[in-house]
C-alpha cells in the first residue's frame, strides 16, 4: 500500500496555497504510507538558458552556499541555494545536462533529485506528517504538484528509495503498487544506457518512461506501452512541466479517485485526501477507468 | 453528544469533523431501540456505520471512504454521496442506498438485504455475492459478479468486461451492453419469473422509469463449478 496525491491549480489563489493543500492531502494518506514521503512541485520556472536543480545531501549542510559559488564560477551564473531540510535547489545559467555532468564530476557525494526548468523534488524517510513539517510544505506556491506516501514492500526505506522518481527533465513519477518484472527490465534498460541509483521497482518504471520518451514517444504513448512491458500492479501519476497524467493497470488493483472544480483538478488514492480541498463536496468526482491515460494541463502534448 | 434518554426522542446528529468514526459505530452498536441518525461531514472516512445490528435509519450527508455500512443487519443506511471500496460488503439484511457512485467491490460477499447504487459501480461489483440483491442505476465495471453464488444483480446501464466469471447460481440482469463474459457465464432465457423479479427489485430500489422488459438475463452454464477433466483448460 502507498498513497498518491496530485493537485493542479486553475486560480492564483490555489497556486499560492498549493503546498498547503498538498500537505493536507499527504497527511490524509499517511496511514497508507508511513515509511516515507515526497513531493514534486512545479513552480518559478528558470529563465531561458537557465536550469533548476534539486539536490539532496546525507549531511545536514554540506556547504550549500559554497556550492552556489562554485556553480556560479563554473557557469557564469547561479542562484543562492534555497535550502529545505536535507535538500537545496539552485537555478544555474547552464543547460541542465551540462550542470548534471558537472555535479557528477565535482560533487559525486550529492544526489540529484530533479533537473529541469520548473520541477523541484523533495523526499525523505519518516512519517509524512514529519516530512510536511520539516520541509515546510505549507510555504510552497506553484502551479501543480505530486506527492507520495510510501509503505515499502520490495526494497529498503531510505531517501533514495522514496518517491517521486525523476524520469527526465521536468518529469517525475509516483507509484502505488508493485512491479514483478523490474529486475529483468532494469538489466535491459541498463544496456540501453539508463542509470539506476537503487534496487527499487518504481525507479525502473521511471527509467522505462525516460527510455521511451528519449526514443521519441509522447508521454501518452510511453504510458500506454507500460501496459505491455510492465508486469505488476500500478496506479501511476506522472508530472510534467505543464500538468500531470494518471494511468491505472488494466486490472485496477490499486485505487484512484479524481475530482475537478473550477479552481483545481486533483487525483488521490482515496477520496479522503481530496475531501480537504475547498469545494470538494461539490466537485465532479469519478474513478479513473483501468488502462486509460488521463491528463491535465497540456501534459501529453 | 449523548444518546437521548427519552425513548420518544431518538433522532441524533453526529458530526465526524469533531467526533470519531469509532464513537459513531459504538453508539450505533449500543442502541437497541431504532434510531434516526444523521451523519454530517463524513469527509471520505472509512468504516462509517459498519456492523449495525438494529433497524436504525442512518443518513450520511456526503462522500464516504471504504467499507461503509459493511456487515449491516436490519438498518437502512442512505449515503448522500459517493462511496469508496467495498460499500455494504457482507451485507446481511436491511438496505443500503448510495445516491452517488460506488467504487470497487460494492456489495462484496453480501448475504442478504438490498444494495442500491444510483450512480455507477466500478470493478468487481457483487463479487462473491452470497444472497443479497444489488440494483445499480448506472453501469458496473469489469469482473462484476465474479464467483457470485446466489442473489441477484440488476444493472440498468452496461456491464464491463468479464461479467460473471466463474459464476455459480446468482442471477444477473443487464439492460445495456455487456463488454464481455467471464468463464462459464452465458445469456439465459428471460422468463415470466425473471421479469417479475426485476420488476420487484426495481420497485424496491424506487426506480420507476426503467422497463423490466428491457433487461437480458445472464447466469452460469454450469460447466465449470463441478470439476471435470475435460474442462481443465478453463480452470
Amino acid at each position: 500500500m502507498c498513497g498518491i496525491a496530485g493537485l493542479y491549480t486553475k486560480t492564483p489563489e490555489m497556486q499560492a496555497r498549493l503546498g498547503e493543500y498538498l500537505a493536507r492531502m499527504l497527511e490524509q494518506l499517511s496511514f497508507r504510507g508511513p515509511d516515507s514521503a515526497g513531493a514534486a512541485f512545479y513552480r518559478d520556472p528558470a529563465p531561458d538558458g537557465w536550469c533548476k536543480l534539486s539536490l539532496h545531501s546525507a549531511n545536514e549542510d554540506p556547504g550549500w552556499l559554497a556550492l552556489g559559488g562554485e556553480l556560479h564560477q563554473a557557469f557564469g551564473g547561479a542562484s543562492e541555494p534555497h535550502v529545505r531540510a536535507t535538500h537545496a535547489t539552485f537555478t544555474v545559467a547552464a543547460d541542465a545536462l551540462d550542470a548534471q555532468a558537472w555535479l557528477a564530476e565535482h560533487h559525486p557525494e550529492l544526489r540529484l533529485m530533479s533537473a529541469g526548468r520548473s520541477i523541484e523534488i523533495y523526499k525523505e524517510a519518516g512519517l509524512p506528517q514529519e516530512f510536511v513539517r520539516r520541509f515546510k510544505l505549507d510555504e510552497i506556491a506553484g502551479s501543480h504538484a505530486l506527492g507520495h506516501t510510501r509503505m515499502a514492500t520490495e526494497s529498503r526505506v531510505t531517501t533514495e528509495h522514496s518517491h517521486p522518481f525523476s524520469t527526465g527533465l521536468d518529469l517525475c513519477l509516483v507509484h502505488n503498487g508493485s512491479l514483478s518484472n523490474h529486475n529483468r527490465l532494469r538489466r535491459t534498460l541498463a544496456r540501453e544506457g539508463i542509470r539506476f541509483q537503487t534496487d527499487n521497482d518504481t525507479e525502473v518504471a521511471a527509467g522505462y518512461l525516460t527510455w521511451k520518451l528519449r526514443g521519441g514517444a509522447t508521454l501518452e504513448q510511453a504510458l500506454e506501452s507500460c501496459m505491455n512491458d510492465l508486469d505488476g500492479f500500478y496506479t501511476f501519476a506522472v508530472g510534467t512541466a505543464e500538468g500531470f497524467a494518471v494511468l491505472r493497470d488494466p486490472i485496477a488493483c490499486k485505487p484512484a479517485v479524481m475530482a475537478e472544480t473550477d479552481e483545481w483538478v486533483a487525483m488521490a488514492s482515496e477520496y479522503r485526501a481530496i475531501a480537504v480541498l475547498p469545494g470538494a463536496e461539490q466537485a465532479t468526482t469519478w474513478e479513473p477507468e483501468p488502462g486509460k491515460v488521463y491528463s491535465w494541463g497540456t501534459a501529453l502534448v | 453528544m449523548a444518546i437521548p434518554p427519552a425513548a420518544t426522542d431518538t433522532t441524533l446528529t453526529f458530526d465526524l469533523s469533531s467526533e470519531s468514526v469509532r464513537e459513531l459505530n459504538r453508539r450505533l452498536h449500543e442502541a437497541v431501540d431504532p434510531r434516526r441518525v444523521t451523519v454530517v461531514n463524513p469527509g471520505g472516512r472509512h468504516s462509517i456505520a459498519v456492523g449495525i445490528n438494529a433497524p436504525h435509519e442512518v443518513e450520511i450527508a456526503g462522500h464516504v471512504g471504504y467499507y461503509c455500512a459493511g456487515m449491516n443487519k436490519l438498518a437502512t443506511v442512505r449515503i448522500a454521496g459517493n462511496c469508496g471500496v467495498g460499500v455494504a460488503e457482507n451485507l446481511m439484511s436491511g438496505t443500503v442506498i448510495v445516491e452517488g457512485s460506488a467504487s470497487q467491490s460494492a456489495g462484496a460477499t453480501a448475504r442478504g438485504g438490498l444494495l442500491v447504487v444510483h450512480g455507477d459501480a466500478s470493478a468487481r461489483c457483487a463479487i462473491s455475492l452470497k444472497g443479497a440483491d444489488i440494483v445499480v442505476r448506472g453501469s458496473v465495471g469489469h469482473m462484476s459478479a465474479f464467483m457470485a453464488q446466489t442473489g441477484a444483480l440488476v444493472v440498468c446501464g452496461n456491464a464491463g468486461d468479464s461479467l460473471g466469471d466463474s459464476i455459480y447460481e446468482a442471477r444477473l440482469y443487464v439492460r445495456g451492453s455487456v463488454a464481455g463474459f467471464g468463464a462459464d457465464c452465458i445469456e439465459k432465457e428471460m422468463r415470466a419469473e425473471h421479469l417479475e423479479q426485476v420488476a420487484g427489485l426495481l420497485a424496491r430500489a424506487e426506480i420507476d422509469d426503467v422497463d423490466p422488459a428491457e433487461f437480458r438475463r445472464y447466469g452460469s452454464a454450469r460447466r465449470l463449478y463441478n470439476f471435470h477433466v475435460d474442462n481443465l483448460g478453463s480452470y
